[in-house]
């Protein structure tokens, strides 16, 4: 048995007890090696982890709703929530982290404070998409799926934004930009990273 | 008395600066003193006029775009408010010819109605076809279905009536219907106008769905990279539940049809079916196999109707106006029409509702107004990532179903995406592949693997390495990806990379007759 097999054992043995303090002690650094990148949650995050799962549990087909409301609500699946929604729906974590790990919209580290998500899509690529797209990471000074150092913005590819009429298309915190050019570009970016 | 005026609450015409623009306008109409009602309306589908301002006068509703924030004083000094003559003007609206020759059925309502308003919804015919369907019964109401040859929209063209029947007919305790509005190809946005410009008639064709096969729960599978469509469904439905349409009592008349919007999670996978009902489930959304059809045992086992958004209006209008009159549009086996969505590299992209039957000529040129760029079009691909590259010496062939089959390509869900004379469709044939790879549920190993096989083999030939051996290869690839792919992610990825190689090989170095150039 290893650290990781005990690891396993506390959090079924606490998810089952299903006491807020007892999940604050396994995201204690019991185990420092575990704990780097999400495997933290604050107790503030906790609560909203549980609030979520309890807003929706009663759905049929309840683990897509779970995690987009914790992510809507944290921005991003913190590992240390995997457990208590493998507990809420009767599943392993495995089946939890295969489920988060399939869909290209969850995210497991924090993002930053603004989410841009750049269409790479057909109809954008025939209006100049990929060279807003390299325009994009160069003055991000970021590739795709990663998180500017200043923690302003987190740069993901999307494929679809169904503004195809508009190309090329982005999303910035959730609102739509269309028929971008060089220009609204940088002024978006430089608003964003302000 | 207070001037009407319009400015869509549609994602394009949000991305352009509208709801700038309905700003701007009600603060220089505050500042002149002039009443003015704002509505936010959906999209007429005329994108390259957005933000499309339009102000009710007595001759009818007359049309100012594309505005900016700018523009707005001067519209006013302009006389916009009763229609005066400025720069944007257009005339009006509903005369101008992009919109004038269209078959808008799915669409009537699009652009002219409050969208989330359902007296605006009454008003405009809404509401008869759910009437009609509850006074007929199952049977009757899926002859109906049949008889209006309706094919499912979403791309696979499969008979509604016959999915229906299955549904009607096989017994169970519980039966679903789901709307896929996954609406995932690049170039298509006509689910998305729908359920953000005008979501009753969603709501409605669900709830017909409901009453005719007996089912009595529905779910609405929306893509994550739509809010917007998602806040305009939630609200609808929430007044559709208020007013009786759902719930408990359908229109009074003792049935039940709940229904629900679920948020997908980016996976383009989850358009096909049996993946969209895994992530339902709350699974990785992985290809099923089949049989069974879901229409016997789907959602949770049971037997569930899915259709996508488009296939849901068509059946309100069915129900509305008759089979007959549904069945009169359309050519061949291809019967009704179709929201054609005219994107990429096209001067006037939009939503182009017609009858089968109109060519790509016609809509590239007469309604698209030819490239954006100017530049001659060179290759349109029609259906989505898996729809393959028409050469411009097919743009004669009509938008059907059976025609486009013939020359190894489909309609899809009728998304064109447009690329002038500069494209490289070696890149796009590697695209192809590599967005399979991106995509691929990792189910069946030739979708799996094939695509990234597929995009280092293009690699391959791009770089001039063994180009006649490597062409050979890919096209030894491709045919097992077409006959041994579970769904038709890898089934039909081949489409676009060997229209690619067919029609534009002197892109990938290969002379006319696919033989590796010389060096």
């Amino acid at each position: 048995m290893n650290a990781g097999h005990i690891e396993y054992a506390l959090y079924r043995i606490l998810a089952y007890c299903n006491q807020p303090s007892a999940n604050e002690f396994t995201a204690t650094a019991r185990h420092p090696a575990q704990t780097i990148g999400g495997r933290n949650m604050s107790p503030h995050q906790s609560d909203l982890v549980d609030r979520a799962i309890a807003d929706n549990i009663a759905l049929d087909g309840a683990a897509l709703p779970i995690l987009h409301a914790i992510q809507d609500r944290i921005g991003h699946v913190p590992a240390a929530a995997v457990p208590k929604i493998a507990h809420a729906l009767n599943l392993s974590r495995a089946e939890v982290h295969g489920v988060i790990s399939f869909y290209h919209h969850f995210r497991t580290e924090p993002r930053g404070r603004h989410l841009l998500q750049v269409c790479r899509a057909e109809a954008c690529q025939a209006m100049g998409g990929e060279r807003l797209a390299k325009q994009v990471t160069d003055q991000l000074g970021i590739e795709f799926h990663h998180t500017t150092p200043d923690g302003a913005v987190t740069l993901e590819a999307v494929y679809c934004l169904g503004n195809c009429a508009c190309a090329p298309a982005m999303l910035l915190d959730g609102e739509p930009h269309g028929r971008l050019d060089a220009a609204t570009v940088e002024a978006l970016l430089a608003e964003a990273r302000a | 008395m207070s001037t009407k005026l319009f400015v869509p609450r549609d994602s394009s015409a949000l991305s352009v600066g509208a709801e700038a623009v309905a700003n701007a306008i009600a603060l220089e109409a505050a500042r002149r003193g002039e009443a003015v009602t704002i509505v936010r309306n959906g999209s007429r589908g005329m994108m390259w006029l957005e933000p499309l301002v339009e102000v009710e006068t007595g001759d009818g509703r007359v049309g100012y775009g594309p505005v900016a924030p700018a523009d707005v004083p001067g519209l006013f000094n302009a006389g916009f408010l009763s229609g005066g003559a400025h720069r944007l003007a257009i005339g009006q609206v509903e005369q101008h010819p992009y919109l004038a020759q269209q078959d808008r059925l799915c669409f009537a309502r699009m652009g002219i109605t409050d969208p989330l308003s359902l007296d605006d919804y009454r008003a405009h015919g809404g509401l008869k076809g759910l009437q009609r369907a509850l006074s007929a019964s199952g049977a009757d109401a899926v002859a109906m279905v049949t008889a209006s040859g309706l094919r499912g929209r979403g791309g696979a063209a499969f008979p509604t009536g016959i999915k229906w029947k299955t549904v009607l007919d096989t017994a169970a305790d519980q039966k679903y219907i789901v709307c896929n509005a996954d609406e995932g190809d690049s170039g298509t946005f006509s689910d998305r106008m729908t359920m953000e410009g005008d979501p009753f008639v969603l709501i409605e064709g669900m709830a017909i769905a409901g009453v005719v096969t007996g089912a009595t729960r529905g779910f609405i599978y929306n893509r994550s990279e739509y809010p917007h469509a998602e806040r305009a469904l939630i609200a609808a439905i929430a007044s559709a539940y208020a007013a009786g349409i759902l719930g408990a009592n359908v229109l009074g008349s003792g049935k039940r049809f709940d229904l629900e919007v679920r948020r997908g999670a980016g996976a383009y996978i989850c358009g096909e079916e049996t993946s969209l009902l895994e992530s339902l489930e709350g699974k990785r959304g992985t290809v099923r196999f089949k049989p069974p059809v879901p229409a016997v045992s789907g959602l949770f086992g049971k037997p569930t109707v899915v259709n996508n958004v488009i296939t849901f209006s068509s059946i309100t209008i069915i129900f509305e106006r008759g089979a007959d009159f549904y069945r009169d549009y359309g050519m061949g086996r291809s019967r009704g029409t179709l929201p054609i969505q005219l994107a990429g590299n096209i001067k006037r992209g939009g939503l182009v509702e017609k009858a089968f039957g109109v060519t790509l000529r016609e809509l590239l040129y007469d309604y698209g107004g030819g490239s954006a760029t100017g530049r001659p079009i060179r290759a349109v691909q029609v259906g989505g990532p898996l729809g393959a590259y028409v050469p411009a010496s097919q743009f004669d062939t009509p938008l059907d179903y059976e025609a486009f089959a013939t020359m190894g390509a489909m309609v899809g869900h009728g998304g064109i995406v447009v690329f002038d004379d500069t494209v490289d469709m070696a890149h796009m044939a590697r695209y192809a592949m590599e967005f399979c790879a991106i995509e691929s549920c990792g189910k069946c190993t030739p979708c799996r693997i094939g695509s990234t096989r597929g995009v280092e083999t293009i690699d391959k030939i791009i770089a001039g390495r063994e180009r006649g051996a490597q062409t050979k290869l890919l096209e030894d690839l491709c045919e097992t990806m077409l006959h041994g792919s579970l769904c038709a992610l890898g089934g039909m990825t081949p489409f676009p990379v060997l229209s690619a190689l067919k029609h534009f090989p002197e892109d990938f170095g290969l002379d006319r007759a696919g033989i590796a150039a010389a060096a």
